[in-house]
C-alpha cells in the first residue's frame, strides 16, 4: 500500500508547469575584486517525467548549474520557476523549505549520517517536512523496500557497501514525493557493478514518471538518460534529446 | 523538527563522542559542586556561631570588661581589665534602677583542676549566683542549683555540667560527692542538664559554684571582686532596649564616667553578637562562592570551545541537513540543546557530588555545611543557562553556514 503512494507521479495540478524553468540565468562569482562568471545566458526548460542528464568538463559551469537548480545557491541575473514556484526571490528559510519539499538529493558522497540507521537518515527530510513520526517511520521503510533494501533497514551506513549507502540515499531523496530528483555524480565513488544496480534504479524511477537530473562527467553514465545538456564555459553548449 | 527530535539529536551528538563530552561536563560539574559547597560551608558557619550565641540564653545582654585608663595613665583593651565587680551585677539586680532587667547572672571563670576520689580533670570553675540557671536557660538533671543561702555563705558546693561529672566519677549521678578544687572540698549538690556542644566550647564542661565562694577561696588578689562577664537578662524581647539602656546608665553611674564613649565595659546583645560574628562569614562565603563562579565561567568557556570543535567537525553533516530542508533557526537549536545538555548534565551532577560532599565534609571539618535547596536548583538552571549561553556563538556559526560550501568540506 505504502508501495502505491512512492510510485505515484508528480501531482496532477503541478502537471501542467515545467518541472525546471531558467530563463536568462547568470552567476557570478566575487573573490575580492576578481569576478568570476561562471554561468552566463543559461536558458533551460525541463518538463515534469523527464530524465536529463547534465555534462560537462570540470570548470564548465555544471556544478554552479547543479547548485542553482538544487536551490542551494542563488542566481545573479534571470528567472527561475521550480515546479511553477518563483524562487529566485526566496529568502534562505523560504529556500530551505522549497529544498525539503520540491528536491531529493543524491550526492556524490552519499552523505549519510553515520551514527544513524538506515531508515532514520531516510526519514531526516520528513523530520524537516515535519511530517509525524509514525508515517514517516512507514514511509522510510516503504522507500528502503522500494531501492531493495527491506533488509538493511536498521543497519548503520558504515556496515552497508557503497552501492547499498548510494541506494539509501536515493530512498532518503524520494520520500518526500518531491518533483525532481538531482543527483550529483552519484555513480562517482561506486565500482562497475553498483553503478549500473543506481542507474537501474534511476532508469525504474523514470519509467514510473518521476523527473531526474543526473549531473555527470561519464559519457556512459550520461547516455542512460533521454535528454544530454552539455555545458561548457558557463555556456549551455548543446541540448540534445535522445532515440529511446 | 519538534524539540523531542533535537533533543534525541543532540544526546546522539554527546555520546557519539563520549570521552570530550565528559571531560567538558567535568568543567560544569566541579565549578558546581564548588559553588554549593562554599556556600554551603559559609552558611554553615553562620549558623554554627549563631547558635553558640543564641545558646548563652534568651533576652540577653553580655556586659563585658572594657579598657580605662588606671592613675598611672596607662590605658588597657577590651576584657582585659577588672572593671567589672560582683556590686556591679547586684546593682543591676535592683527593681528600682533597672526595673526591665528579670535576671543577672555575673560569671568569674577560671581554668582550675577539680580532683575527686579517683582522678583529676581541669575544667572551667564558673563562679556564680543563684540566678544563673535561669538566665542562661540551663535546667538541672538532678539535685539542685545553688541557692541564694548558698551564695550569701560562701557556702563550698557546687553544680557539675554532665561533662565534668562524667569525666571525674564516669557518671552523672554524683549528688553528694565531693570534688576538691585548691585544696577546698566542695559538695556537689546537683548535676546540669546536657546542653550540647557548641563550635567552639562544650558547655557541659564545667563546675559551677557560688560567686563568693570562688572569690573568696580560689581566686585570690587584687582582682578579687572583679567578674569575667555579667549576663544580664530582659524580662521580655520588647523590654529588651530598655534593658540596655537601664544597664548602660547604671554602668556608667557606677564607674564614674560621664561619656559614654569612655565606658571602661561594653554591653552587647546576642543580635548584635550574632550580625558581628556572621558579618565575617557572610563576607568570607560571597568571597568564595565567587572565585567557585569563576570556575564556572571557565567550564561555561569549555562548552563554548567544544561546540565550535563539534560545529566545524559537523560542517559536512550540517550542510546535508540545511540541503534537506533544515532551516538555519533549527540547526541552530540542535546546537543550543547540545550545549545546553551538557551544562545541565555538569549542573545535575556537580549538585549531586556538592550535596554528597555536603554529608562528608562535616565529619571531617568538624563545621556543619547547610545546602540550600534554591542554592541547588539555582546553581543547576545556572549551568544550564551557562552551556546555552556559550552555545549560541557556536550555534549561530552553524546556522550561518552555506549549504553547498559545507558539503564540500572534508
Amino acid at each position: 500500500m505504502a508501495e502505491a503512494t512512492l510510485e505515484r507521479s508528480a501531482p496532477a495540478s503541478l502537471a501542467a508547469d515545467p518541472v525546471i524553468d531558467l530563463r536568462g540565468v547568470g552567476k557570478t562569482y566575487r573573490t575580492g575584486a576578481v569576478e568570476y562568471e561562471a554561468l552566463r545566458e543559461v536558458d533551460l526548460t525541463i518538463e515534469v517525467g523527464e530524465y536529463v542528464a547534465i555534462m560537462g568538463p570540470s570548470g564548465s559551469g555544471k556544478s554552479t548549474l547543479m547548485n542553482l537548480i538544487g536551490c542551494l545557491d542563488t542566481l545573479t541575473v534571470g528567472s527561475y520557476r521550480l515546479a511553477g514556484e518563483d524562487v529566485d526571490e526566496l529568502d534562505e528559510v523560504q529556500l530551505a523549505e522549497i529544498r525539503n519539499r520540491r528536491i531529493g538529493f543524491v550526492f556524490q558522497q552519499f552523505h549519510l549520517l553515520p551514527s544513524l540507521a538506515a531508515w532514520r537518515n531516510v526519514e531526516l527530510p520528513m523530520v524537516y517536512g515535519r511530517v509525524p513520526a509514525a508515517e514517516r517511520k512507514e514511509r522510510a521503510v516503504a522507500a528502503l523496500h522500494r531501492v531493495g533494501l527491506g533488509e538493511k533497514l536498521a543497519n548503520r551506513p558504515g556496515e552497508m557497501s557503497g552501492g547499498q549507502q548510494q541506494r539509501v540515499a536515493v530512498a532518503r531523496a524520494l520520500v518526500g514525493e518531491p518533483a525532481l530528483i538531482l543527483a550529483d555524480e552519484p555513480t562517482g565513488n561506486l565500482d562497475s557493478t553498483s553503478s549500473a544496480d543506481v542507474l537501474a534504479l534511476f532508469a525504474e524511477l523514470h519509467a514510473q514518471g518521476r523527473t531526474i537530473v543526473l549531473i555527470t562527467h561519464e559519457e556512459e553514465v550520461a547516455e542512460h538518460a533521454h535528454r544530454i545538456v552539455r555545458v561548457r564555459d558557463g555556456r549551455i553548449h548543446s541540448d540534445e534529446v535522445r532515440a529511446r | 523538527m519538534t524539540w523531542t527530535e533535537t533533543l534525541r539529536t543532540g544526546l546522539a551528538a554527546i555520546r557519539s563522542h563520549a570521552m570530550r563530552s565528559i571531560l567538558t561536563v567535568l568543567g560544569i560539574l566541579i565549578g558546581i559542586a564548588a559553588v554549593i559547597l562554599t556556600v554551603g560551608l559559609g552558611l554553615g558557619s553562620q549558623k554554627d556561631v549563631s547558635e553558640s550565641i543564641t545558646s548563652l540564653g534568651s533576652n540577653l545582654l553580655i556586659v563585658t570588661p572594657g579598657s580605662s585608663t588606671d592613675t598611672s595613665g596607662v590605658r588597657g583593651g577590651f576584657g582585659s581589665l577588672f572593671s567589672l565587680t560582683s556590686s556591679d551585677a547586684e546593682a543591676l539586680d535592683s527593681e528600682v534602677s533597672a526595673p526591665d532587667v528579670s535576671g543577672v547572672a555575673p560569671e568569674k571563670t577560671s581554668s582550675l583542676s577539680v580532683e575527686s576520689s579517683e582522678t583529676n580533670w581541669t575544667t572551667s570553675v564558673v563562679g556564680t549566683t543563684a540566678d544563673w540557671l535561669t538566665v542562661r536557660s540551663r535546667s538541672l538533671d538532678s539535685g539542685e542549683f545553688l541557692s541564694e543561702d548558698d551564695v550569701a555563705q560562701s557556702a563550698p558546693v557546687a553544680v557539675l555540667g554532665a561533662t565534668a561529672a562524667t569525666e571525674l566519677f564516669g557518671s552523672t549521678e554524683v549528688v553528694g560527692q565531693t570534688v576538691t578544687v585548691s585544696g577546698i572540698d566542695f559538695e556537689v549538690i546537683g548535676v546540669l542538664a546536657e546542653a550540647g556542644s557548641s563550635s567552639e566550647t562544650d558547655l557541659d564542661d564545667i563546675v559551677v559554684a557560688p560567686l563568693s565562694t570562688v572569690s573568696e577561696s580560689l581566686v585570690g588578689g587584687r582582682d578579687r571582686d572583679a567578674v569575667n562577664t555579667i549576663y544580664v537578662q530582659a524580662a521580655s524581647a520588647e523590654q529588651l532596649s530598655a534593658a540596655y539602656q537601664e544597664t548602660q546608665t547604671l554602668l556608667l553611674n557606677l564607674h564614674g564616667i560621664t561619656d559614654s564613649a569612655d565606658a571602661d565595659f561594653s554591653v552587647s546583645t546576642q543580635d548584635s553578637l550574632v550580625s558581628t560574628a556572621t558579618a565575617v562569614y557572610r563576607t568570607l562565603t560571597v568571597l568564595l562562592a565567587g572565585i567557585a563562579a569563576l570556575s564556572l565561567l571557565v567550564g561555561g568557556i569549555g562548552v563554548m570551545n567544544i561546540m565550535l570543535v563539534s560545529v566545524t567537525e559537523r560542517t559536512r553533516e550540517i550542510g546535508l541537513r540545511k540541503a534537506l530542508g533544515a532551516p538555519p533557526w533549527a540547526i541552530r537549536r540542535q546546537f543550543l540543546i547540545e550545549a545546553g545538555v551538557l551544562g545541565l548534565a555538569g549542573g545535575l551532577l556537580g549538585a549531586a557530588l556538592g550535596i554528597l560532599a555536603a554529608r562528608v565534609l562535616p565529619a571531617v571539618l568538624d563545621s556543619s555545611v547547610v545546602v540550600s535547596v534554591p542554592a541547588v536548583v539555582g546553581s543547576v538552571v545556572i549551568a544550564m543557562g551557562i552551556g546555552i549561553v556559550f552555545g549560541v556563538y557556536p550555534a549561530t556559526r552553524a546556522a550561518r553556514l552555506a549549504p553547498i560550501d559545507a558539503l564540500r568540506s572534508e
